[in-house]
C-alpha cells in the first residue's frame, strides 16, 4: 500500500479540503492504484538528469520576458468586489480570524 | 443538419451582401436552439455581445471598409477562457456565477479580427478529464454518435464545430484536451507550441502545460484562427517573441520530400485494432504524397502518463488553491476562516478535481517531493529529449491521436487510472512543449471518427498545418 488513510487526511488538511468518509476511502484506493502505476518511473536512472520545470525557449530570459514594473491604473475594483461572495467595499469580508 | 460555413465562405457572403453578420449570428443561435438540449455543447450564450459585434461588422461592410480575417465568423469559446461580462464556470459549481471582469487575450484578439463570440462551451471541470463527463453541468454528447462521449476536456468546443453550431472554436489542451476531442468528433484540432498563444485570461489548471488552440471544420481555418491568437503578449511572460509566420502561406506548401517519423512506441498494446488499420492507411496516404516514412524510437514514451499525472496534478493543486470563497465564486459558511475554506472547497469541487488536488498535494508534500515531483520533472526532461532527438532525424512525427475511438457515456467513469491511460499518445507532446494537430483519418464502420496526430518541432505550427492540409486534401477523412 502506497498511501494510507492518514496520508489522505493529512493531505486533505494541507489542501483545506473537506472530504466525506466515502470520498476518503474511494480516493485512498484510487490514488493508491495511481501511485502504484507511477512507481514505474523508478525503472529509470535519473541521477544525472536535470529536472525540467518549464518549457523555455531561447528568447525567454528574464530580461526578455519581464515587463517594466510600472503602475497601470485598474478601474475594475468595484466590478471585482461586486462578484465577491461577501464584499464590503473596498474590502472582501471573511469570518473573524483574530480574537480580541 | 444545415451545413457549416467556412471562414472564407463567411467573408465572401458578407462582402457580396448575401447575408449580414447579424443574420448569420441569428442563424447560428437557431441551430444552437435546435440541437443544444440534446448535445449540451454550450453552457452559456452571449447573444448581447455577439449581436453588438455583428452590428459592428455589418457597419464595416456597409461602409465598404477592408474586412478583417475573421469578419463575422461565429466562434465558440471553451468555458475555462475568460470573457468579460459573460459567465465563465470552468464546468464547475465553484464558479457557477462567476463573471470575469476582463477578456482573455485570445478572446480579445478574435474579436479584434472580427469574430462573433456566440457563447461558452461545456468542458470537464477545470479541464480535468478525457470524456467531458466531469462537467458539473452534465456531459456533452458526441454529434457523430450521441450515445458516446465527445472526448475531453474541450468536448463542447469540439461538438459545437462538428455539429455546425459554430464555424470554429477555442479549446485548451493540457494533456490532449484539444486533440483527443477533435479526434473523437471528426474535426481538425490543434495544440500550438507552448508559448505560441498567450494564456492570459485562461483559468489555470497546470501552468507549464496549458495551451489555447483552435478547432475548425477544415485545416486552413484552423490556421487562420491560430494566426489571429498567436504571438507575444506582455501579459503572459511565457509567450514568446518568436515571429508568427503567415500560416495561410505555410499551409499550402508542398509536402513532398518531408521526412515523417513513425515512433514504434505509439503502436503497442492497448491500441484498438480498427484504429491501427486507419492510422496505417493514413501513413500510406502521406507516403503517396511523397513524404519519406521512417521508423523512429522514442524510448521514454511509456513513462509519459506517470509523469503527466504527477506534474499536472501538482500544478493543479497549487493553482486551485485560489478557490477559497473569499474573492469570487461559491462560499460555504464555516465556523472559522479555515472552516469556510474547507467547506467551500469540499462542496464546490467535483470528484475528479478533488482527486487531483489530493494526489497533487501528496506528490508535493514533505517526504514525497523528491520521490514523485522531482522524479517526474527529471523524466519529463527525458521525454522532451526524445522529441529533440527525433527532430534531428525527421521533420514531423505521426501517431494515432487516441488508442481508442469515442467510447460510450458512463463506460469508463469508475476507473480513473484506465481513463488516464487513454491519454498515452497526447501527453508526450504536452510535456515536451511541441505543437500537434489531430486531423480526421477515416471512420470505424463509417461511424466513429479516428484522428491522426502530427507533431512538429517547437514553433513549426506551419509545417504541422501543411501536412495536415495535404492529408485532408488527399481525402484522409474518408479512409
Amino acid at each position: 500500500m502506497k498511501i494510507s488513510r492518514e496520508d489522505v487526511l493529512r493531505v486533505a488538511d494541507l489542501a483545506y479540503l473537506d472530504l466525506s468518509e466515502a470520498e476518503l476511502e474511494t480516493y485512498r484506493n484510487q490514488i493508491d492504484e495511481i501511485l502504484e502505476y507511477i512507481g514505474k518511473l523508478n525503472e529509470l536512472d535519473t541521477a544525472n538528469v536535470e529536472p525540467m520545470a518549464q518549457v523555455l525557449t531561447d528568447d525567454q530570459t528574464a530580461d526578455a520576458t519581464l515587463r517594466e514594473d510600472v503602475v497601470v491604473p485598474c478601474e475594475l475594483g468595484a466590478e471585482i468586489l461586486n462578484g465577491a461572495p461577501d464584499p464590503e467595499p473596498p474590502y472582501f469580508r471573511v469570518p473573524k480570524v483574530i480574537e480580541r | 443538419m444545415a451545413t457549416n460555413w467556412t471562414i472564407d465562405g463567411v467573408r465572401e457572403a458578407l462582402r457580396s451582401k448575401k447575408i449580414s453578420a447579424r443574420e448569420l449570428a441569428a442563424d447560428y443561435y437557431k441551430r444552437i436552439e435546435a440541437r443544444n438540449a440534446e448535445l449540451n455543447a454550450y453552457l452559456t450564450l452571449s447573444q448581447e455581445r455577439a449581436f453588438a459585434q455583428a452590428d459592428r461588422v455589418d457597419a464595416l461592410v456597409a461602409a465598404g471598409k477592408a474586412l478583417p480575417p475573421l469578419v463575422g465568423v461565429p466562434i465558440a469559446v471553451k468555458d475555462v477562457i475568460s470573457t468579460r461580462g459573460v459567465r465563465t464556470t470552468c464546468g464547475s459549481k465553484i464558479l457557477e456565477n462567476y463573471i470575469p471582469p476582463y477578456d482573455a487575450t485570445a478572446v480579445e484578439r478574435l474579436e479584434a479580427a472580427g469574430a462573433v463570440i456566440l457563447g461558452k462551451t461545456n468542458c470537464d471541470e477545470f479541464a480535468m478529464g478525457s470524456s467531458n463527463e466531469n462537467s458539473a453541468y452534465g456531459p456533452v454528447r458526441n454529434p457523430e454518435a450521441p450515445e458516446r462521449v465527445p472526448g475531453g476536456s474541450s468536448g463542447g468546443s469540439a461538438a459545437a464545430v462538428a455539429a455546425g453550431l459554430a464555424v470554429a472554436s477555442l479549446g485548451t489542451d493540457t494533456g490532449g484536451s484539444i486533440r483527443q476531442p477533435g479526434s473523437f468528433c471528426g474535426i481538425p484540432a490543434m495544440m500550438p507550441s507552448y508559448g505560441r498563444v498567450s494564456r492570459y485570461g485562461l483559468i489555470a489548471f497546470a501552468s507549464s502545460l496549458d495551451r489555447i488552440g483552435p478547432f475548425a471544420g477544415n485545416v486552413r481555418d484552423v490556421g487562420t484562427v491560430l494566426q489571429m491568437i498567436a504571438g507575444r503578449d506582455p501579459n503572459d511572460s511565457t509567450s514568446t517573441t518568436a515571429p508568427v509566420p503567415d500560416y495561410g502561406v505555410e499551409v499550402e506548401k508542398p509536402v513532398k520530400g518531408l521526412r515523417i517519423g513513425i515512433p514504434k512506441e505509439y503502436f503497442g498494446a492497448g491500441m484498438d485494432a480498427e484504429v491501427r488499420k486507419k492510422i496505417e492507411a493514413g501513413i500510406e496516404v502521406l507516403r503517396k504524397l511523397g513524404c519519406e516514412i521512417r521508423e523512429i524510437r522514442m524510448p521514454h514514451t511509456d513513462y509519459a502518463i506517470a509523469v503527466y499525472y504527477i506534474i499536472a496534478t501538482a500544478e493543479a493543486s497549487s493553482n486551485l488553491a485560489r478557490y477559497d470563497g473569499v474573492r469570487y465564486g461559491l462560499r460555504v459558511e464555516g465556523d472559522s476562516l479555515l472552516g469556510m475554506y474547507r467547506k467551500t472547497r469540499g462542496k464546490g469541487f467535483g470528484a475528479e478535481v478533488k482527486r487531483r488536488i489530493v494526489l497533487g498535494t501528496y506528490v508535493l508534500s514533505a517526504g514525497y517531493y523528491d520521490a514523485y515531483y522531482l522524479k517526474g520533472q527529471k523524466v519529463r526532461a527525458l521525454i522532451a529529449q526524445d522529441f529533440r532527438d527525433a527532430f534531428t532525424k525527421v521533420d514531423a512525427i505521426v501517431t494515432p491521436t487516441s488508442p481508442v475511438p469515442a467510447f460510450k457515456l458512463g463506460e469508463r467513469t469508475n476507473d480513473p487510472l484506465q481513463m488516464y491511460l487513454a491519454d498515452i499518445y497526447t501527453v508526450t507532446g504536452s510535456l515536451a512543449g511541441v505543437p500537434g494537430i489531430s486531423v480526421p483519418c477515416g471512420k470505424i464502420c463509417g461511424k466513429l471518427p479516428v484522428g491522426l496526430q502530427i507533431f512538429g518541432p517547437p514553433f513549426r505550427e506551419g509545417r504541422v498545418l501543411q501536412l495536415a492540409r495535404a492529408f485532408e486534401e488527399a481525402d484522409g477523412a474518408s479512409l
